[in-house]
């Protein structure tokens, strides 16, 4: 047996802390880029928090005036959010109301009913309707959706601008994303369960709808959760079709400006730092980012739920 | 105690059954039907971009093609082009077309195409969408009669080669998309180049390094599954507030000694952007490095590797396919991206090139924004047009991911 | 009352078949089956793995109409009916013949409203209650679970849930009760509480089980059905009789490799 000139222990001891230094270094590196993530959310809750202060101090604002006025005109110290609170909760309203019905049918369709040659060509197009733009949308919204409207319900009951014409062009765009979601949690369902329904002599409505659809629910609620917050958080498609200028009303055949229409506006165009204009974005922001966090916190909540019953 | 089944209590009604079978029937009809409406919007959608991309256009011209030559342009020589084009052009303006390419090098479609815009200076006065061409032949006939005289009727198709490669113009006949084009590309690549690293180094220590223990690495991944929901807007206005305001003198091109420039520039698009698709990177990135196969770490380690040679050699090779994938679905939605562009402050008319990080910038999505807003019918025509190279840019992309994702898929089973 | 009726009229079997050929896309799972089950009996069908026992067994109540690429060439008789005629309603042939599967699978809902939940769609008019104890009494489950039938089913262990599915499937007063190796997911204990069941339960129902389980089948059952896989992997069976005669004179020598477990 050959010996080893130098006593194991002493080499192989080098070695070990060579790759150790070298190994904690790329450790570290990796550990603050993924640290960097925590950064952009303090960065928003500050530049948020830290404006929307600025704005609520100015001579002329306060919160209590904020949240509840119904006069949005900065022009003339006017500072009530409702207007564009309303606007936006109303264009979300239409849009959910085609995205819900429609995206649950079509995911128990897909889920429950159709044949693998069928999905294979209806998934796909689902998808590429995810996937267009919102700003295309947007044109739609106006260039189709509202001539269509005003040619159905009157010319003179609907503006150019409205919000109906909005929402139910930005339903058309969350129908696939509140479709996918909800397919997902249909598909998570074991088929023992269906087949312990068809077992019992019941037809595959009663076995969808009664069986399948309430062991999904969690995985339901957490996706019609997320599309409310994507709705509430849509810019494009509102900023082109819903109007600009807010206005406070409960007609949606009217126009009036979204928090996020109002933003894109605003800051679209010459910012001066420090004006009550500048900051009001801000303010603005705050609000849309805490609606849409607390809603993405609870859809979470629902999903894990869900998966844990399932996975 | 077993009773006996003669009691059966059930509804052996035949109508009744007939009614479950049919509500059955009814309701499948209404699924399918929502899954139909779904498909159907987005064949509208296509038809009425389409639509309005094609069409019969009224064109005027200001001044009259007879009074600068009695011979059709179409037989003159070149040579002859060239001197109408000198004696009708002031200089200021032939020196601007000399810049963009000299008169001589044009071949004689280039210079006929320069007289009919420049000298006769045709102008779109009406413009007509395809089903309006199709079926409305007589009707448009007749208006163009009334209201334009002195208008031809032609049929224009709005997504031509020109309209590629032209810049701006307040007139949308000779409006083009390539400031767009390029300034999308420039946002892109920063975007990405600012996404890239950061997103794997992170998804290489939330899946290979953390231990789920500790709260801080179940902080960030919370976090990060957080960050993916949040409105584009909101990256928006972060954009505006950090890389615009606070970083002004880093976008706006100071530190490297460019004065003059405005911070709402490229570099604070492409860094906005950077940030919007970071999360889903992230998420995309830990799935695929999630997929690969434990045992293929173990294989490593159990040869002496570290950490690191592992990953390097292993784990990361392997995850690429996926990867990529996941680039290439944050470069789509990179590209359609319009609100957070908007508040960081893109241009919505640029004529020049962009010339570096720092020069001001607009984009396809807001291209589209503009000229969508604006009220004269040719201004949707030239929107539906770049709507057109925007969606084709994007489906080649998705084409492009799922046929790696495929095709990466066969390798691992044919291994 | 309806019961005898029916002894006259069939051919006093519960359910046959004649000549049943199971295909998935090409492949012939099932060859030539010509079975004529004993009513009110335990019937047991025994075999090695693969050789078409599950998919004979869901023939029966059409389970395999799910199935996209099988179909199936012959008759199964209900009462002298074809059950595959193309004017007969499966949802109506999985009223009257029952299943209980391998693995329980109550549903996510309480103990009381998985009884009813089968009940209520083939719209039952009596009163419930008194049929969710019937049910619980006869799958000897009544005493376990009385004080909370509110609970929810999956807090139940993996006995108590299969007896659950039991009681729902006699809930809807089918006519046959299939089974396919009920007991396999079960501890022995559980086993030996649901062989008894089934005997019970086989004084009015009749009940066709498949399993693996050898000693089960001889113990339990009355008639024994024996499998096996054709050259060309085709189940075929081999024979049918009572199971004393089957386990101690079987007919074929196929049947006698299995049983002394010189295969399978």
């Amino acid at each position: 047996m050959k010996k080893s000139q130098i006593s194991p222990n002493q080499k192989s001891s080098l070695f070990i802390k060579k790759h150790y230094r070298g190994e904690f270094i790329i450790q570290a590196i990796f550990f603050l880029c993924a640290a960097l993530s925590i950064f952009t959310t303090l960065g928003i809750a500050y530049e948020l928090i830290k404006e929307s202060l600025l704005f609520f101090r100015t001579p002329g604002v306060s919160i209590i005036e904020f949240l509840t006025t119904t006069t949005w005109q900065p022009t003339i110290g006017q500072y009530g959010v409702l207007p564009l609170l309303t606007a936006t909760l109303i264009t979300s309203f239409f849009a959910l109301l085609i995205a819900i019905p429609l995206g649950l049918g079509a995911a128990i369709f897909l889920s429950e009913y159709s044949y693998p040659s069928t999905r294979k060509i209806i998934k796909p197009l689902l998808e590429i309707l995810a996937g267009v733009p919102t700003v295309v949308y947007g044109y739609f919204a106006l260039t189709f959706m509202t001539p269509l409207l005003r040619s159905l319900l009157g010319a003179d009951n609907v503006q150019i601008y409205n919000m109906l014409s909005a929402g139910l062009v930005m339903g058309i765009m969350i129908l696939p994303l509140f479709s996918s979601m909800s397919e997902d949690a249909l598909n998570a369902v074991p088929s023992s369960l269906r087949e312990a329904a068809f077992a019992l002599g019941s037809t595959k409505f009663e076995t969808s709808t009664m069986i399948v659809v309430p062991s999904a629910l969690s995985g339901i609620v957490a996706a019609f959760i997320v599309s409310v917050s994507r709705a509430i958080g849509e810019t494009m498609i509102v900023a082109i079709a819903s109007g600009s200028g807010s206005a406070f009303t409960f007609n949606p055949l009217k126009a009036a400006e979204t928090m996020t229409g109002y933003i894109a506006r605003i800051s679209g165009g010459d910012i001066s730092y420090n004006t009550p204009d500048y900051n009001s974005i801000f303010a603005i922001g705050l609000l849309l980012f805490i609606f849409t966090y607390i809603l993405n916190l609870v859809s979470r909540r629902f999903s894990k739920k869900y998966r844990e019953v399932y996975e | 105690m077993i009773d006996s089944k003669n009691q059966n209590g059930f509804n052996h009604d035949p109508k009744f059954m007939h009614a479950r079978l049919k509500t059955g029937k009814i309701w499948h009809r209404l699924f399918f039907s929502s899954t139909a409406i779904g498909i159907m919007a987005l064949i509208i959608l296509l038809i009425s971009i389409i639509n309005q991309s094609l069409g019969f256009v009224a064109v005027e011209n200001i001044k009259d093609p007879q009074s600068i030559s009695t011979i059709p342009f179409e037989q003159l020589s070149n040579q002859q082009l060239i001197e109408i084009l000198k004696i009708n052009l002031s200089e200021n303006r032939l020196k601007t077309i000399e810049r963009e390419k000299p008169l001589l090098e044009m071949g004689q479609s280039e210079l006929i195409k320069l007289i009919t815009e420049k000298v006769v200076d045709a102008k779109v006065v009406a413009s007509w969408t395809l089903w309006q061409s199709i079926f409305e032949k007589e009707k448009i006939s007749a208006l163009v009669e009334a209201s334009y005289p002195n208008a031809q009727i032609s049929f224009r198709n709005w997504l031509n080669w020109d309209f590629l490669v032209r810049s701006f113009s307040s007139r949308p006949e000779l409006a083009g998309i390539r400031v767009a084009i390029k300034g999308s590309l420039l946002i892109v690549l920063i975007a990405i180049a600012f996404a890239f690293p950061i997103g794997i180094s992170s998804a290489i220590y939330l899946e290979e390094y953390a231990h789920p223990s500790k709260w801080l690495n179940r902080f960030i991944q919370t976090n990060i599954d957080n960050l993916v929901g949040i409105p584009s807007i909101i990256y928006g206005i972060l954009g505006l507030a950090v890389f615009v305001r606070t970083l002004a003198p880093l976008t706006s091109g100071e530190v490297f000694g460019i004065q003059g420039l405005s911070s709402r520039s490229i570099l604070s698009g492409g860094l906005t952007i950077g940030l919007l698709i970071l999360p889903m990177f992230i998420l995309n990135a830990q799935e695929a490095i999630r997929a690969v196969p434990k045992s293929l770490r173990q294989a490593s380690y159990g040869l002496g590797a570290t950490k690191w040679q592992t990953i390097r050699s292993h784990v990361l090779p392997s995850a690429v396919p996926g990867i990529l994938t996941g680039s290439i679905l944050a470069v789509s939605r990179a590209i359609g991206e319009t609100a957070p562009l908007i508040v960081v402050g893109a241009s919505t008319y640029i004529t020049s090139d962009p010339s570096s990080p720092f020069s001001g910038f607009t984009a396809l999505p807001i291209i589209i924004y503009n000229w969508t807003t604006r009220p004269q019918d040719q201004f949707r025509n030239i929107a539906s047009a770049a709507i057109i190279v925007l969606l084709i840019s994007l489906l080649s992309l998705n084409a492009l991911a799922i046929f790696l994702r495929n095709h990466y898929n066969q390798t691992r089973v044919n291994l | 009352m309806k019961n005898n009726e029916l002894k006259i009229q069939s051919d006093h079997y519960a359910i046959e078949t004649n000549f049943v050929n199971i295909y998935y896309g090409k492949f012939r799972a099932v060859k030539d089956v010509n079975l004529k089950i004993q009513p009110q009996k335990i019937n047991a069908i025994i075999g090695p793995s693969g050789c078409g026992k599950t998919t004979i067994l869901r023939a029966f109540n059409r389970m395999n109409d799910f199935i996209l690429t099988a179909h199936l060439e012959g008759e199964i008789l209900l009462h002298g009916q074809n059950i595959y005629h193309p004017d007969v309603n499966p949802v109506e042939v999985r009223r009257k013949i029952g299943m209980v599967f391998q693995r329980p699978n109550p549903f996510p809902k309480s103990i009381r409203e998985n009884i009813t939940w089968g009940v209520k769609i083939n719209g039952y008019q009596g009163n419930l209650d008194d049929l969710v104890e019937e049910s619980l009494r006869q799958s000897a489950l009544w005493d376990e679970v009385k004080d909370n039938l509110d609970k929810s089913a999956l807090s139940l262990s993996g006995g108590q849930q299969q007896r659950l599915c039991i009681a729902r499937t006699i809930a809807v007063k089918p006519e046959i009760i299939l089974m396919d190796e009920p007991c396999s997911a079960l501890d022995p204990i559980a086993t030996l509480k649901i062989e008894d069941l089934m005997r019970e339960l086989s004084k009015l129902y009749t009940i066709i089980i498949v399993t693996h389980n050898m000693q089960q089948a001889a113990r339990a059952s009355d008639y024994t059905a024996f499998f096996t896989m054709d050259e060309d992997r085709a189940g075929v069976m081999v024979e049918y009789g009572e199971t004393g005669l089957i386990f101690t004179r079987p007919t074929d020598k196929r049947t006698e490799d299995y049983i002394t477990g010189r295969f399978g």
